[in-house]
């Protein structure tokens, strides 16, 4: 095996309210952006796709005034690629029309080529083609709750997707309705929330109808799944039959992001913010707090970040690579983004003064495409998106 | 054979090889929504940046005939005359 094929590079994909950048770095210490592209569209979102040994990065990339679409790159971000009729798109009858992709889930290695996405409006679709083509999920989308199902403050969307590694069981989170949950692979959905609390709400424990704002599996353990709600920090041990809150310990419980380990059981992080009517990190120190025992105890990580901080953190502008030890990686509505190659014991700035911040996305790319990603550097950026 | 012209802005013009307008034939008056039926045919990523999915004009896509935009007129049933400019224009929005 040669040298080139055994070379690890770490890939950051940023997406903004105003385009995406992409970082590559050897080390996730030292980082090169390249960018922007799709200059002038946001970019909600983001999957980057690692199986079967290449990289395709997808963006949900969605313009003010030309709408949204989705876009694809295998070579790191050299050249995009936009399918002609659209990758997402409601079919005839349905009478809606896409506003947003909010989420690009790339499903597990053993189902290579299966990508789903959640939207905006409220719907969860599937692609069997890596993410070139999208179905809409019927089950969902004609589910008797959808009249009652409401808008958050970003819009009304399917935001969370997680699908456990048999295929079957697939827990959804939307803004509001709460956490859905199939276990036929998707045919079918059912509210699960109990134990969530929806204080906004005439009865605040309705059986759907929460704001949860994320969730996240834990990869080791069947059936437990962790919760950053609309104030609230919960964890599930069964599949979602009951939630309990692992909320005490931390300075705050609410925010918006949740991310677990890919590996490790019992650990995730949270990035609190003060509350939902101060959306600001508390004391406005902005810190990230992880669990290693599945909440029963948090511990803040605030090294190499800002003592004074009053931009929030927003659902996906967090995520975690695959590394040993895990990188942890996020960026702020200000326009920083900062990494952590050891768990988030110490970050360091990536890039500062970007657009807001909308999705962050990181992973390990080997061989040839570290090559790639190198070489992106240089290269002219091209956007299919007009701004 | 009345041609109808459509002139594109400039953002848009990558997206059709460059060309700053489309033409189309027709018999006659035509409506907004046939003309753009027709000229986007060729080029289905035009079309969905000005229609979303269901076909309505995206919120931020104005389209000006002879000067006037399309929906102070009768929207995408308004009628294009021959000799007519059909003008496209994104509309001043975003911060």
């Amino acid at each position: 095996m040669g040298l080139m094929a055994t070379a690890e590079s770490y890939v950051l994909a940023i997406g903004t309210k105003k385009g995406l950048w992409l970082a590559t770095s050897p080390d996730r210490k030292e980082w090169s952006l390249s960018g922007p592209h799709f200059l002038m569209s946001e970019i909600p979102s983001i999957g980057i796709d690692t199986r079967d040994g290449k990289t395709r990065i997808m963006v949900g990339v969605r313009s003010e005034h030309w709408g949204p679409t989705v876009a694809h790159s295998d070579d790191l971000g050299a050249t995009w690629t936009e399918p002609e009729q659209g990758a997402i798109k409601f079919p005839d009858g349905t009478d809606a029309a896409l506003e947003r992709v909010w989420q690009i889930y790339p499903d597990a290695d053993s189902r290579p080529g299966v990508v789903w996405a959640g939207c905006e409006p409220i719907s969860v679709w599937k692609s069997t083609d890596g993410g070139e083509h999208f179905e809409l999920n019927r089950g969902l989308w004609d589910h008797p709750h959808r009249s009652e199902w409401g808008a958050g403050y970003g819009g009304a969307a399917a935001h969370s997707i997680v699908v456990d590694p048999s295929g079957e069981k697939v827990h959804i989170a939307m803004s509001t309705g709460g956490v859905y949950r199939s276990l036929d692979g998707g045919a079918s959905w059912e509210p699960r929330n109990k134990g969530i609390s929806a204080y906004f709400m005439p009865d605040p424990n309705p059986e759907f109808g929460q704001c949860v704002h994320k969730i996240a599996a834990d990869a080791a353990v069947e059936g437990r799944l962790y919760a950053q709600n609309h104030h609230g920090v919960y964890r599930t041990d069964d599949n979602g039959e009951n939630w309990d809150s692992i909320a005490e310990g931390l300075p705050a419980d609410f925010g918006f992001v949740m991310l677990t380990h890919p590996r490790r059981e019992g650990t995730a992080w949270v990035i609190p913010l003060k509350a939902d009517g101060e959306r600001i990190p508390p004391g406005s120190k902005l810190s990230v707090h992880r669990t290693s025992d599945a909440g029963k105890t948090w511990k803040e990580l605030h090294t190499g970040l800002p003592d004074h901080e009053y931009n929030a953190v927003l659902r996906d502008a967090a995520s975690v690579d695959t590394a040993e030890p895990v990188g942890v990686y996020f960026g702020t509505r200000g326009g920083s983004v900062y990494a952590s190659a050891d768990e988030g014991e110490t970050f360091n700035e990536v890039v500062s003064h970007l657009p807001d911040v909308l999705c962050v996305r990181a992973a390990v790319v080997v061989g040839s495409d570290a090559g790639a990603a190198a070489a992106v550097e240089q290269s002219a950026v091209s956007a299919p998106v007009p701004g | 054979m009345a041609d109808f012209t459509v002139l594109l802005p400039g953002v848009l013009q990558p997206l059709v090889g460059g060309q700053s307008y489309l033409t189309a034939s027709a018999d006659g008056a035509v409506t907004v929504r046939q003309l753009l039926d027709s000229v986007t045919g060729d080029y289905p990523v035009l079309a969905r940046r000005l229609r979303d999915e269901t076909g309505a004009l995206r919120r931020f896509v104005n389209i000006y005939v002879n000067g006037d935009e399309v929906r102070r007129l009768n929207g995408l049933d308004t009628e294009v005359a021959a000799g007519q400019e059909v003008l496209i224009v994104q509309s001043v929005a975003g911060g």
